[in-house]
């Protein structure tokens, strides 16, 4: 076991900062806000942890859904005023390692690992499809000065495939000198790595750092908020070299530079901001500065932006495990309801894990003819020039 | 007890009852020094009906019941001793009625002080309510039951001086109004001018009912706030500062505090003297009447006023104050505690010198704070200790300094704020017997069966 959080977790007082935005306005651990026992807080699950390494309760079902119902989100990071707060993800990721060792994590979760293991996607979907979406898409070469890196819901989930075609559509008119990998882009691991699985995350990272290399890329750009996460921040560990980017990030160089003109568009917009692109790496700004880009739309914030962003529910492959659904206190149903009273018509978002779960909590909330989601890249798409 | 988690599924709904060991384990706890012990279903009710169909089937079968707000009381006053249902209040998290005229709020059982403070700020900015420096998950009603205190307890009195009347629901089930509410749709008024029947609930520790609605007063925010911080090498004038500080009758709170940790604090008594105005002009006249009316210590050079460091200032003008949650983390243990003797301020030198006679005894960091109450009336002390939660000689010597803080406390005459089960002991062994067994008559006329919060106050 690792000793760092062995002999760290303990450490937890259980004040319960870690529930809240930073103003107290509303709760915002996202598995605390759908299931309300204190078990499912972040403090819950440290004194659960400490207290199976202890032995003072045995590994259950409800445990591990306890365990594994945490998104990664990092509010509780945000809010706990401890000198660890850093640490305290890392500390769940080791927790799921250890379990992961001993095999007793929930089906789901077993099954995301299965499938990005056998079809190197969570959907157990074929890698001969993967780049099925993007046809007529230049494939990476060697001259190119990007690579764009897809991921496996913008390869394989109808909404997110649109944000793909949007993107490519976007970087072709600003000219941007790229390619992709089609059918043998692999899963970036992001999930694979918050979810508890070292071995096959490890597999994943080495096998893209050697495609990549063996291609000659400089300069990733993610649609995902997870893949750009991932290959930022911790690939270098494993001797990755690349400059990597989220694609808001690039789009923004590119209006700066006026090679995405924008048409006026008169509508509404409410952002929400990603985990992995905000909390993870303080990216807050570029996307709503390509929005600003729009002429004409009404950017609104909703109450819990930026570094209080309320998570989707989707971190840590929940969008595929569905660990937090089934309840109108389901994150995705409260963020959507949240969007919608600001009085937007459209909900912006800049990463496909959102894109697929908000437009699910859409259907359920019943908001279908009032609130639509759309990429920040969508609304570029139809408002450029 | 075989069908009662079916009657509790049938009651709050499956998703909202608990019999699983990691409930039962968390919920068997708090975060201070006090042993465990589980209870054998926890509950989270939404509304009232639901609380009394809970207490009533407890009444019914004899199972205990425990509410819990935030937990964070530290001396174990949540934990269920005796086994039964623990009630977690927090899903009654609505604010039913702000009468900003009138000034009160009224809100459920389960609403916690960072919610409340955020919805004023953002729709009443210059109404508040007095939030203690606990985490903002703690419980406005729990508050109120153990005569908590807060930021406007220096003007106001005990935070259960500011409730302005109940909806309780009774051991045996009854839905009662206590105040002005029984009888008005209004909520200004906890009793007078009728008997003030809000005492049979606040101070009990859960132990007479359930609240399920609670009003509260609501006072002015003034649009500026600033602190200045007096200190001191000797804690002997720390009485007279005070008297000389509250007769200004301008002063929002004040904070009186001692550690040795880190090193820069030691060996000085600071006292954080907090006010407010409408202007610049209001506050710069209410500095000028704080330092005139200490002039004299700074003449004498017992004492002078500190430069407080930016960082310093915004902590300590944050309310509440996040970073008086770190002295859990001093030990990098994840614990504190502590004894909260109320005292009047006279002994505040006597109990401060306490303080630093038990860290050294039994080689744990202290921390002694107070609280002024209502100019000066008493002052909420405490005997701080932290803890290496993973260290049991540690925790070992930290219960025995609080055990030896609170016989002190009892000794000088003081009374110990939320106590423990052996403080409540100390307490009821010194009480006159006639008041004692007039607390046993109320509770066994409220609670014939035994069931709230059983093992506190037993008498």
């Amino acid at each position: 076991m690792d000793s760092k959080y062995t002999e760290q977790i303990h450490r937890c007082f259980r004040c319960g900062w870690c529930k809240f935005t930073s103003d107290y306005r509303d709760l915002n651990c996202p598995a605390y806000k759908r299931f309300r026992f204190d078990t499912y807080s972040t403090s819950g699950r440290l004194w659960l942890i400490r207290s199976w390494l202890n032995e003072e309760i045995k590994w259950s079902e409800r445990l591990s859904e306890i365990l594994y119902t945490c998104t990664a989100c990092k509010n509780c990071v945000e809010q706990c005023p401890m000198g660890f707060a850093p640490d305290i993800v890392d500390w769940i990721v080791q927790a799921r390692a250890d379990v992961v060792e001993s095999g007793q994590i929930p089906a789901r979760v077993s099954r995301f690992f299965e499938s990005v293991y056998g079809y190197g996607n969570p959907f157990k979907l074929l890698r001969s499809e993967r780049g099925a979406w993007a046809d007529g898409v230049k494939r990476y070469e060697h001259s190119d000065e990007y690579l764009l890196y897809i991921g496996c819901l913008g390869s394989y989930d109808e909404n997110a495939q649109k944000m793909s075609k949007s993107l490519v559509d976007l970087l072709n008119k600003a000219g941007v000198s790229f390619g992709i990998l089609g059918n043998d882009e692999e899963c970036c691991g992001n999930e694979v790595y918050t979810l508890g699985e070292e071995g096959l995350f490890q597999m994943l990272t080495e096998k893209n750092i050697r495609q990549f290399k063996e291609l000659g890329v400089k300069n990733i750009v993610t649609l995902s908020p997870h893949a750009f996460n991932i290959m930022k921040n911790t690939y270098p560990i494993y001797g990755a070299d690349f400059r990597v980017y989220h694609y808001t990030q690039l789009l923004n160089e590119m209006a700066e530079k006026k090679r995405l003109p924008q048409k006026k568009k008169k509508v509404k917009v409410t952002y929400h901001d990603p985990c992995f692109l905000g909390r993870y790496n303080r990216i807050y700004e570029e996307p709503r500065k390509l929005l600003k880009s729009i002429l004409d739309l009404d950017i609104v914030e909703m109450p819990r932006n930026r570094k209080d962003a309320f998570c989707c529910g989707g971190g840590s492959g929940n969008f595929a495990t569905d660990l937090l659904a089934g309840s109108e206190d389901s994150p995705s149903r409260v963020r959507v309801r949240e969007a919608h009273k600001t009085g937007a018509s459209i909900l912006a978002v800049a990463c496909p894990g959102c894109m697929v779960m908000l437009k699910d909590a859409i259907k359920a909330e019943n908001l279908e003819d009032k609130l639509t989601v759309m990429d920040v890249s969508q609304l570029m798409l139809e408002s450029s020039i | 007890m075989s069908g009662i988690y079916e009657s509790l599924v049938k009651i709050v709904g499956e998703d909202f009852v608990s019999n699983q060991q990691e409930e039962l384990y968390f919920y068997g706890r708090d975060p201070g020094v006090m042993p465990p012990h589980k209870p054998d279903y926890v509950v989270m009710p939404k509304n009232t009906e639901e609380v009394q169909q809970v207490v009533k089937l407890a009444n019914k079968e004899k199972i205990p019941i425990v509410p819990k707000g935030g937990g964070l009381a530290l001396t174990g006053l949540v934990i269920p001793l005796k086994g039964g249902i623990v009630m977690d209040m927090k899903r009654m998290d609505k604010i039913l009625e702000v009468n900003a005229k009138n000034r009160y709020v009224v809100v459920e059982g389960g609403v916690s002080q960072g919610i409340l403070k955020a919805f004023l700020d953002q729709n009443y900015p210059d109404l508040r309510h007095s939030v203690p420096e606990a985490p903002p998950i703690t419980t406005i009603a729990a508050n109120a039951v153990i005569h908590g205190q807060g930021r406007l307890s220096q003007q106001y009195g005990f935070n259960s001086d500011m409730v302005n009347g109940f909806e309780v629901v009774l051991p045996t089930g009854e839905i009662c109004k206590i105040g002005s509410c029984s009888v008005s749709p209004y909520w200004f008024s906890k009793g007078p001018p009728m008997p003030d029947l809000s005492g049979l609930f606040l101070g009990w520790l859960g132990t007479t009912g359930i609240i399920t609605k609670i009003g509260l007063k609501l006072y002015p925010k003034k649009r500026l706030i600033d602190v200045e911080v007096f200190v001191t090498d000797t804690e002997d004038i720390i009485p007279d500062v005070v008297y000389k500080i509250t007769h200004t009758e301008l002063i929002e709170d004040i904070g009186v505090w001692s550690q040795p940790k880190p090193r820069m604090f030691s060996g000085n008594f600071h006292l954080n003297i907090f006010f407010t105005g409408d202007t610049e002009e209001e506050l710069e006249l209410k500095r000028k009447i704080i330092y005139h009316a200490l002039q004299e210590y700074i003449d004498s050079k017992d004492g002078g006023f500190m430069q407080v460091p930016s960082d310093l200032k915004a902590a300590f003008l944050a309310n509440p104050q996040k970073t008086m949650s770190n002295f859990a983390d001093l030990r990098k243990g994840g614990g504190f505690e502590y004894s909260g003797p109320i005292i009047p301020v006279e002994l505040y030198p006597q109990f401060v010198k306490k303080v630093q006679e038990l860290g050294t005894k039994y080689r744990v960091i202290q921390n002694a704070s107070g609280r002024v109450i209502q100019q000066g009336h008493c002052m909420m002390f405490s005997f701080a200790f932290t803890f290496n939660r993973a260290d049991h000689d540690e925790l070992d010597r930290v219960r025995k300094a609080l055990h030896e803080a609170a016989e002190f406390g009892s000794e000088k005459g003081a009374l110990l704020w939320k106590p423990t089960l052996y403080e409540q002991k100390m307490m009821i062994d010194r009480m006159d017997p006639n008041t004692r067994n007039l607390m046993k008559k109320v509770k066994n006329l409220l609670d014939p069966n035994g069931i709230m919060n059983p093992g506190n106050w037993e008498v």
